[in-house]
């Protein structure tokens, strides 16, 4: 058993959901009880889809437990068939609906419906809901699509998109950043999937020379399977950033026999100027946390390091699938990777690093304002913010521009942070007053949440810094003239200097002489 | 495959629907399960928590079904059923000292737990009873544990409050002096207050809520007690109470000025409150319920209304909204329909109004589509596509997570349905 607070991905057939709602002629038939059918709501209400999710709940109650609840799924496939007429369905069971063993796909099998049934098995009490997306999705690839290795009648400036899916972190956009791109490098694309699709696309996807994976977590099992079966390379680099999107090009370029260099040399992002500009001077070195699924945690490593100059000094993920590359991040960093679903356990590691600037998902975004600092967010789980009327990318290099704007504005600007240091007292420009771009909205909610939860000072952060060193009615009082924002680091440097050389009582020397010892 | 909308042999009695067939459904049921109920309960009761006793979907449900996720920190949680557990590789017990103890320990303002039970928990029959009990030994004085199931296979979305409340009731230890009325049913806090007033204005003394805001704070009930719901889900709490010798006053649900009215006269009756007194209790309440209403009926009269089963409030929302805004009920379905309870509503219904219970959301969307109402209250997942094919809808979860009880809501209620209308009219040229 697993306390659980926030869970960051659904159950695996909430991932088969985002596969069957991104498709269009694909029907899902689900084995649930009732209840199941909130997850509709993630799909009408979060991402604002006008239409319902094709998906078939069995609605299976406590009295038909005794009775027969596999009849009850065979009248629900059929039904659903008769009403829907996919061209084709994928079958499954929620997590209820696997404890009572009626194998649906058997059951469906049974029902010969003159359609392709692809039974899924997505284990709920082990996996979530990415690898329940990446298995579906691969499931029906290998179920849908001609296996073909002749390669002789390809245009090899083809590809397919694989990735995008419903619900997906910035999907639309990205999908829509990527497709422009490998139009203008003269890239035709032959099929988008899950995006879209239908089951007779699926079944083409042979026909392109090579496959760009957009997330690897949905489409890599997908693309292995097509790189061994029809003969297609695939991409391994993800457009997220303006190294990246370069490395891409160049990718992308090789696969498909396109010389990119001349291209490159015309495509253009503000990120790289604007991160130049002297105004961003004061990102030099600033204290990163990065949470979230693992492309966006590694693609927004490599950014924060060598594009913003920031200093990452935490990084972690909740997808398993991922840890060893993550992992490897975090050891060229010389630092340990959180690999983790545990949202108690992100909280502890942050309170305890306490960085300047958290990218994180919407849980981070929480833990941020529960303990005052700036987060801005780069991953799923999403939030019905997270799907913006405005075009936003994260890929590409609109995503780059796109990128610098969401990670600069909850930062204290560069001469507001001076002032901040000089005027220490002065009544607007406090603690509590939230950055002045972020208007007074912000400092209301800061101040209605401190009365909504009262409660919620205690642990993590108390625990984390733990005081072992006592402080000096001075020393205390010194420490408060330092900017909150950097208050916390200057609190953790003290106490750890003070404890490393024995140091019972901090005075202002022992803060002086902990600056000077940590300063860089 | 459309079925008629007036059900066949429905006429009128003079009972309004008392004796009305009801369209019984069964297929795919588009509603929350009673775990959702968790969402208002641990905002109501101030110092509880409440661990569902699920899987991730039971953890992802709640998270989500707020519409949003909730930025507050939320007291409530999941105990994940993993492999492990259902192998039996892991000792149940071990698991659930394990995972309660480091709640706990994070949140020492805590003095009541429930533990929740899901779909999970009831199919490999999971003992919570016994294990809040054990708990409960663990950690009494300073938190008392409970246990209820909020499970799909055995509660509808507000029964999660019902099988809740009626936790309480059973564990209600015997007092000396137990509340002569008890109010049954969570309520805005605000709500509470203005009831209170109202019941004292009336003479009546030592009322309760259940719940109480506070746990430990619960009212005691005894023979003597009589007992008003202010919810129309609680099937399983009244009977809780009845069996501690509790009355119920049977009452239309304080919903709009009429029903308020009637609902605080059932009251009153009983108490022997003088009907002198009574007016003066009630009638400024009354009146300014009426004129607020007023304001709202240009919109609403004469429109008409469809109602997807939800919370169980259907039924009362619906001879609200036709009896005192003049609207047309296309067709009101609910998910549970329990005639006693509802019999003074039941009453209060024009006869012939199409009544449907349980669901099969396809079938009943092909009704809706059909009848074309002008107005539509249906859940979430719905809402959205609905009002992409055109229609105007007002999400049901509004209705339960808003003070709409009383005279001083009753124009905030017509509200929450003029909005939808208003803001078509607005939008027109869209």
């Amino acid at each position: 058993m697993q306390l659980t607070l926030w869970t960051y991905e659904g159950p695996p057939h909430v991932g088969a959901m985002r596969i069957a709602t991104a498709m269009k002629g694909l029907h899902y038939v689900l084995h649930a009880p009732q209840g199941d059918t909130y997850a509709d709501l993630l799909f009408t209400m979060i991402e604002r889809r006008n239409v319902r999710p094709p998906v078939t709940y069995t609605t299976f109650q406590a009295r038909d437990l005794g009775g027969d609840t596999a009849e009850l799924f065979k009248t629900a496939c059929l039904d659903a068939y008769n009403r829907f007429q996919p061209e084709a369905m994928i079958v499954g069971a929620s997590c209820t609906a696997e404890l009572i063993q009626d194998d649906p796909g058997g059951l469906a099998q049974a029902l010969a419906l003159p359609i392709p049934v692809i039974p899924l098995e997505l284990p709920s009490y082990q996996k979530k809901e990415n690898w329940g997306a990446s298995e579906t999705f691969y499931r029906i690839v290998r179920g849908l699509c001609r296996a073909n290795t002749d390669t002789s009648s390809r245009n090899p400036k083809s590809c397919n998109i694989l990735g995008p899916t419903a619900l997906g972190f910035r999907h639309r956009d990205d999908l829509n950043e990527i497709r422009r791109l490998l139009e203008r490098l003269g890239v035709s694309v032959n099929v988008i999937a899950p995006f879209d699709a239908r089951p007779s696309d699926i079944a083409r996807l042979g026909d392109a020379a090579f496959n760009v994976i957009l997330y690897p977590e949905i489409a890599e099992n997908a693309g292995r399977w097509l790189e061994k079966n029809c003969a297609q390379p695939m991409t391994t680099i993800v457009p997220i950033g303006i190294g990246a999107t370069r490395d891409f090009i160049a990718e992308v370029g090789r696969l498909a026999g396109i010389e990119t260099a001349e291209f490159l040399s015309h495509e253009t992002s503000r990120l790289p100027w604007y991160s130049k500009s002297v105004d961003s001077t004061y990102l030099t070195g600033k204290r990163v946390f990065i949470f979230g699924d693992a492309t966006h945690v590694l693609a927004a490593e490599r950014v924060a390091r060598s594009e913003f100059g920031f200093d990452v000094v935490g990084i972690g993920t909740y997808s398993r699938e991922y840890a060893r590359q993550v992992r490897e991040a975090a050891a060229r960093l010389g630092i340990e990777a959180l690999i983790t679903d545990d949202y108690l356990d992100v909280e502890a590691r942050i309170a305890e690093l306490h960085p300047e600037l958290i990218l994180g998902t919407q849980m981070e975004r929480h833990i941020a304002k529960r303990l005052g600092l700036p987060c801005a967010v780069i991953s799923a789980p999403v939030h019905v913010q997270d799907f913006p009327a405005r075009y936003s990318p994260q890929m590409g290099f609109e995503g780059a521009n796109v990128i610098f704007d969401t990670w600069v504005h909850p930062l204290m600007m560069g001469l507001e942070e001076h002032l901040i240091h000089m005027f220490r007292d002065d009544a607007e420009f406090h603690d509590g007053a939230a950055p002045s771009h972020l208007g007074h909205a912000a400092q209301k909610s800061a101040a209605s949440e401190s009365i909504l939860e009262p409660i919620e000072t205690v642990s993590a952060i108390q625990q984390a810094v733990n005081l072992e060193a006592g402080w000096s009615a001075d020393a205390e009082k010194e420490l408060k003239k330092i900017p909150f924002f950097v208050r916390g680091k200057a609190k953790r440097n003290t106490e750890r200097y003070a404890s490393e050389l024995g140091i019972t009582l901090i005075n202002v020397e022992t803060l002086y002489d902990a600056k000077a010892h940590f300063s860089r | 495959m459309n079925l008629p909308f007036r059900v066949p042999g429905a006429e009128p009695t003079g009972k309004g629907c008392v004796d009305q067939p009801v369209l019984k459904e069964r297929g795919q049921r588009e509603v929350f399960c009673g775990l959702t109920g968790i969402v208002w309960l641990h905002r109501k009761i101030q110092n509880a928590f409440f661990l569902v006793v699920g899987s991730r979907t039971c953890a992802h449900l709640i998270q989500s079904a707020a519409g949003v996720m909730i930025f507050a920190e939320p007291r409530f949680a999941t105990a994940i059923i993993d492999e492990r557990d259902l192998a039996g590789l892991a000792d149940i017990d071990d698991e659930l000292d394990r995972v309660v103890n480091r709640l706990l320990d994070r949140r020492p303002d805590i003095e009541m737990l429930f533990l929740v039970g899901s779909c999970p928990s009831e199919v490999i029959k999971l003992d919570l009873k016994r294990a809040a009990q054990r708990l409960s030994k663990l950690h009494l004085p300073r938190v008392r544990v409970l246990n209820y199931s909020g499970s799909g296979i055995e509660t509808t979305f507000t029964q999660g409050e019902d099988a809740c409340l009626a936790a309480l009731v059973a564990d209600a230890l015997p007092d000396t002096k137990p509340a002569s009325l008890v109010v049954v049913g969570a309520l805005s806090d605000v709500v509470e207050d203005q009831f209170n007033r109202l019941f004292s204005a009336m003479g009546i003394e030592n009322v309760g809520f259940l719940p109480a805001r506070k746990a430990g704070a619960m009212p005691a009930v005894g023979p003597d007690t009589r007992y008003l719901l202010a919810q129309p889900f609680l099937n399983d709490t009244a009977r809780a109470l009845d069996e501690l010798g509790a009355k119920h006053i049977p009452a239309p649900f304080p919903l709009g000025a009429n029903g308020t009215t009637a609902w605080l006269k059932a009251a009153a009756d009983v108490f022997n409150v003088p009907s002198e007194r009574f007016a003066t209790a009630t009638d400024a309440g009354h009146k300014r319920a009426e004129k607020a209403l007023t304001a709202h009926r240009e919109t609403l009269a004469g429109k008409s209304i469809f109602f997807f089963p939800d919370s169980q409030l259907e039924l009362p929302l619906a001879r609200f909204l036709y009896e005192e805004l003049g609207m047309n009920l296309v067709e009101v379905g609910t998910p549970y329909l329990h005639r006693q309870h509802l019999h003074q509503e039941l009453e209060r219904l024009p006869a012939g109004t199409v009544l449907s219970e349980g669901q099969d959301v396809d079938r009943q969307l092909d009704r809706c589509r059909d009848a074309k109402p002008d107005l539509i209250v249906c859940g979430l997942g719905l809402a959205n596509p609905l009002e992409a094919e055109g229609f105007s809808t007002k999400w049901s979860i509004e209705l339960v997570f808003t003070p709409i009880q009383g005279y001083d809501q009753a124009g905030d209620l017509a509200g929450l349905f003029a909005r939808p209308l208003n803001r078509q009219a607005r939008l027109g040229g869209l």
